[in-house]
């Protein structure tokens, strides 16, 4: 492999890396005003929440980027392919981020809910203040894990060609007829993208477990 | 003829798909459960040889994206002198990739057993095999079922991703019958039908074995 070849592999590395960081970023709060959504169990918004997220964990991801990609133009809407995928990983991964907030909500004593409004919290000042804080720390080892299961399947949108870090490497042998070596290269830094992951996993864990006792 | 008829009369695309995926999960359910139960196996007695060597194979699956490893098996093997079709090439991925996890999941509920099970087997001449076997592995799966529950879920689902490497599953159905007739909302509507009432059916084969584990007296143990 030359240069042009480590230099395409980089490229796909970037992509890979934005439009997986804008989908977490997205799917991150996203998955909290659900789960939000879901707690507070508004009649029919409860049971049409309940139904997206037991459906958006049962299509894989490439079915839905699919989907997206080709349902689009012909409601009218035009969007590009970069767009398309992160639509589709958001959508994805906001489903499992709101059954991580929302099993740290129900876990959530009912006893500081009850000193903080007997000594005159709003309930908007309860959340903010009190609650935020903690369940995002408990919540944080899963949502953690979530990240690198949506770096696992963000490869999903090569189907649409989008040229990120797995795609990447079919260019490079187009050119070179060499696959191997492409392939490996990227596996390495996806390797390294997610142990990196993994580590700010256990870190996490080590800070929610300090919280906890 | 309405989008929906232009579906019925192509309805042997959607089930031939259907059909392959069904064979891609479940062969490689069992075959990558079978690894799993193996490699913990070869994880068992008190200093296993290949502990290393193991590792490192479950770590890296871990850590590999699933169509990066399924670019390995169909683009880079031939390269090596390993020729595969997609069908096998994609079965082959499966089986190591949802092997490794299967093997993960045993194991860290492995850890958690009490040596006084090991040690009463072979007081009473279990040989090592057999004690896995009759002892350890029917409670590890008892125990295990919800996040193998999961685990087969994740399975199904990166069988899609084999439509990137040409399998003709059940995305890739969907996939030309929307470029053949230009109606990609109801093809992929029903395709993702099809996935859901898979993983529903997971679902309560999963509560299935929670029912027949509690009536053979497994909660006590």
């Amino acid at each position: 492999m030359d240069s042009s070849a480590w230099g395409l592999l980089a490229y796909g590395a970037w992509t890979t890396a934005w439009i997986s960081g804008i989908s977490i970023a997205i799917g991150v709060i996203l998955g909290l005003f659900v789960a939000l959504l879901r707690v507070a169990r508004i009649p029919v918004v409860h049971q049409v929440l309940g139904t997206y997220i037991s459906l958006a964990r049962a299509t894989p991801l490439v079915t839905l980027v699919l989907f997206i990609f080709l349902t689009a133009p012909t409601m009218g809407l035009d969007i590009n392919r970069n767009v398309a995928g992160i639509i589709a990983l958001t959508l994805n991964t906001t489903a499992f981020n709101a059954e991580i907030w929302r099993s740290a909500f129900n876990n959530f004593s009912n006893e500081q809910r009850e000193a903080a409004l007997a000594i005159g919290m709003t309930p908007w000042v309860y959340f903010r203040r009190i609650m935020l804080p903690q369940i995002t720390i408990t919540s944080l080892p899963g949502l953690v894990n979530e990240m690198s299961f949506l770096i696992k399947g963000s490869p999903a949108v090569a189907v649409i060609g989008v040229v990120d870090l797995a795609r990447v490497t079919n260019r490079i042998s187009a050119v070179t007829y060499e696959p191997l070596p492409p392939i490996l290269a990227a596996a390495a830094m996806y390797m390294v993208l997610i142990s990196l992951l993994v580590w700010l996993q256990r870190l996490a864990e080590r800070k929610a477990n300090r919280l906890a006792v | 003829m309405s989008n929906w008829e232009i579906l019925w009369s192509s309805r042997d695309v959607f089930l031939d798909g259907f059909y392959n995926t069904l064979q891609l999960f479940g062969i490689s359910a069992v075959l990558a459960f079978l690894l799993g139960a193996a490699l913990v196996f070869l994880l068992e007695g008190s200093r296993p040889r290949l502990r290393i060597p193991l590792r490192i194979f479950i770590d890296g699956m871990r850590m590999l994206p699933f169509l990066i490893l399924a670019y390995l098996l169909y683009y880079g093997l031939p390269s090596a002198g390993i020729r595969m079709s997609a069908w096998y090439a994609g079965l082959t991925a499966l089986v190591l990739y949802h092997g490794a996890y299967f093997a993960e999941i045993l194991r860290g509920c492995r850890t958690t057993f009490a040596q006084g099970q090991v040690e009463a087997a072979i007081a009473q001449g279990f040989s090592l095999p057999g004690m896995f076997l009759r002892i350890i592995l029917p409670q590890l799966i008892l125990k295990t079922r919800g996040l193998m529950g999961n685990q087969l879920i994740i399975l199904l689902k990166d069988t899609a991703f084999l439509v990137i490497i040409t399998v003709r599953e059940l995305t890739a159905a969907a996939n030309s019958l929307s470029s053949t007739y230009f109606i990609p909302m109801e093809a992929f509507i029903v395709v993702i039908g099809f996935y859901w009432l898979i993983s529903i059916g997971l679902e309560q084969f999963i509560k299935l074995i929670g029912r027949y584990g509690a009536k053979r007296g497994f909660e006590n143990a």
